[in-house]
């Protein structure tokens, strides 16, 4: 196999064509969004020049067009997850609009009061506050997976809350959007069946850095967004299992989701179009083929390479730094994608907002995690976060500003 | 120009009056869970004026930076006056610019003194949106 060369692939994105007040733009924020590649902005740009239309009921060429777009889209996403029939791909507007479908119609059908949603430390709020909302709605109760001190989901209080708790649906994150932890997740899976359970995953910082085969993770829901794999913001994915698909009710009311609208009553599509109410993100939708088809043309395998030696030297040169402290493990093999730390004597937001004008852009705060910040006992973090157009000198410029900045204020 | 002028980067690294008041009247605290930042004030109250401050708290530079350059005008200060400050009375101690990401750490300051006054007068403590005004978020 031919050595890949990944930081060639900086020249297709053009928003590093500029400086911030001089310095050379490092972004190291792809865990909150993605750059952008030119394939994808000009495969948007082309559906709105030439084909654009709104889908499915248009009787002309260009809702025909537009309709073969959006479906195609559809389709591209099935093979990028893997599933079994375009149907079971839904479109909604991020990965958290998808959990919130998953809580708000299969949780409130076939959830009852006293039923256990299991989740971990590590989510989101993206998947921790649906839950809450269907706990102070129906009375579901909510438990927690704990973690190793390094972040590791702990598997064995996973199994004992299992057994013990009537646990019927879990929600588990892959990979940590602060630790960068890699979760077990089919082991997860496969417990949650064994004990009942039906198990729902956040696949949004996975999608990025891994290939998903969704029958072999044999999940019954999963979750990403586009504008976190190279395509833009307002299209995200939900895949769910046909078998509850079909059962669940329609999330939104509106457009494209009915059959057939009385004065008293409706009835919904089918797959997929029952999930989808209202005109969809139809050019998002081609981003996201585009961007897909730019993941897979440059390979998991040289993606993989590429980003597990980035991860290495940033622990590295991170760990090496006496006032640094880095959460979640040390080892490159058990993260993806990011890595989080504090400073000695320096609040996260001055140290990242002072490398922000040196053009090193990184995200700090609690990351949309407080349960996890309250367990780390740091109220905020650093992050780094990677993609495929970073390159070494990107996490040396990193470090140079990093020892700058632990100078600039703390005067030592 | 820049918010990290040399007088914020001092009372960051030097903060005045950053030690509990142990003969304090009353002492308030008050968080700001998006950052994690806190401050923790002791006053000490003689006539209706403020005679001793002491504060504790963690935090960004400029939260912390803006406690203690409070601080240090607070003494002599009459209740109805801490009330009467406004953000601008602030940003004006600061003497730097302060954005719309940053204005709840330069202002955390004054939320935490308006309440402590507030419950001194046994009324009750304000919402952020009553210290930052209206006109912004």
């Amino acid at each position: 196999m031919m050595k890949p060369s990944l930081p060639s692939l900086r020249a297709e994105f053009p928003i590093f064509t500029q400086t911030i007040e001089g310095h050379p733009l490092v972004y190291l924020d792809t865990a909150a969004t993605s750059q952008k590649p030119r394939v994808v902005l000009s495969a948007m740009q082309t559906f709105y020049e030439e084909d654009n239309a709104n889908v499915k009921r248009g009787m002309h060429a260009l809702a025909e067009r537009a309709t073969e777009v959006y479906e195609a889209a559809r389709s591209r996403v099935r093979h990028f997850l893997q599933a079994q029939c375009p149907h079971e791909i839904i479109f909604t507007r991020n990965a958290t609009e998808g959990i919130n479908l998953v809580a708000r119609s299969y949780g409130e059908t076939f959830l009852k009061k006293g039923d256990v949603v299991l989740v971990s430390l590590l989510e989101h709020h993206s998947n921790i506050v649906p839950w809450l909302q269907l706990k102070e709605k129906i009375g579901i109760e909510i438990d927690w997976i704990s973690i190793d001190p390094d972040g590791t989901l702990n598997m064995d209080d996973m199994n004992e809350k299992l057994k013990t708790r009537n646990v019927r649906l879990v929600a588990l994150t892959c990979v940590s959007n602060v630790l960068g932890v890699i979760t077990p997740y089919k082991e997860a899976v496969n417990l949650a069946h064994k004990h009942g359970a039906v198990c729902l995953l956040d696949a949004a910082q996975l999608a990025p850095h891994s290939p998903i085969n969704v029958i072999e993770m044999d999940c019954d829901f999963l979750v990403f967004s586009g504008h976190k794999v190279y395509g833009t913001t307002g299209i995200g994915v939900l895949y769910g299992k046909e078998e509850h698909l079909r059962r669940m009710p329609p999330f939104l009311g509106g457009g494209t989701m009915i059959q057939e609208v009385h004065r008293t009553m409706f009835t919904p599509a089918d797959l997929p179009e029952k999930f989808e109410a209202g005109t969809p993100p139809i050019a998002e939708a081609r981003g996201l083929h585009a961007a897909l088809d730019f993941i897979e043309g440059i390979g998991w395998e040289a993606i993989h390479v590429h980003e597990r030696t980035l991860l290495t030297l940033a622990l590295e040169k991170l760990i090496a730094l006496p006032f640094i402290e880095v959460f979640g493990p040390r080892d490159p093999q058990k993260i993806a994608g990011c890595v989080s730390y504090v400073c000695s004597g320096v609040h996260p937001h001055d140290l990242t907002e002072y490398m922000g004008r040196k053009g090193v852009c990184l995200r700090a705060g609690h990351h949309c995690t407080q349960p996890l910040h309250r367990f780390l006992k740091a109220p905020a973090t650093s992050r780094l976060s990677i993609g495929i157009y970073n390159t070494e000198e990107d996490l040396t410029r990193m470090v140079e500003v990093l020892e700058e900045g632990y100078h600039f204020f703390t005067g030592k | 120009m820049d918010i990290y002028a040399e007088n914020i980067l001092d009372h960051f690294r030097h903060p005045r009056h950053f030690a509990p008041l142990l003969h304090s009247s009353m002492n308030h605290e008050e968080w700001n869970h998006a950052c994690g930042d806190s401050l923790h004030l002791w006053l000490l109250l003689k006539d209706g004026k403020i005679a001793e401050v002491g504060w504790t708290g963690t935090g960004c530079a400029i939260s912390q930076a803006s406690m203690s350059i409070l601080s240090e005008e607070m003494p002599g200060m009459s209740e109805e006056k801490i009330l009467s400050l406004t953000k601008e009375d602030i940003y004006t101690m600061l003497g730097v610019p302060i954005g719309p990401r940053r204005f709840k750490c330069a202002l955390m300051s004054l939320h935490t003194v308006k309440n402590a006054i507030l419950k001194v007068q046994g009324k009750p403590v304000q919402g952020w949106v009553e210290t930052v005004g209206l006109e912004k978020n």
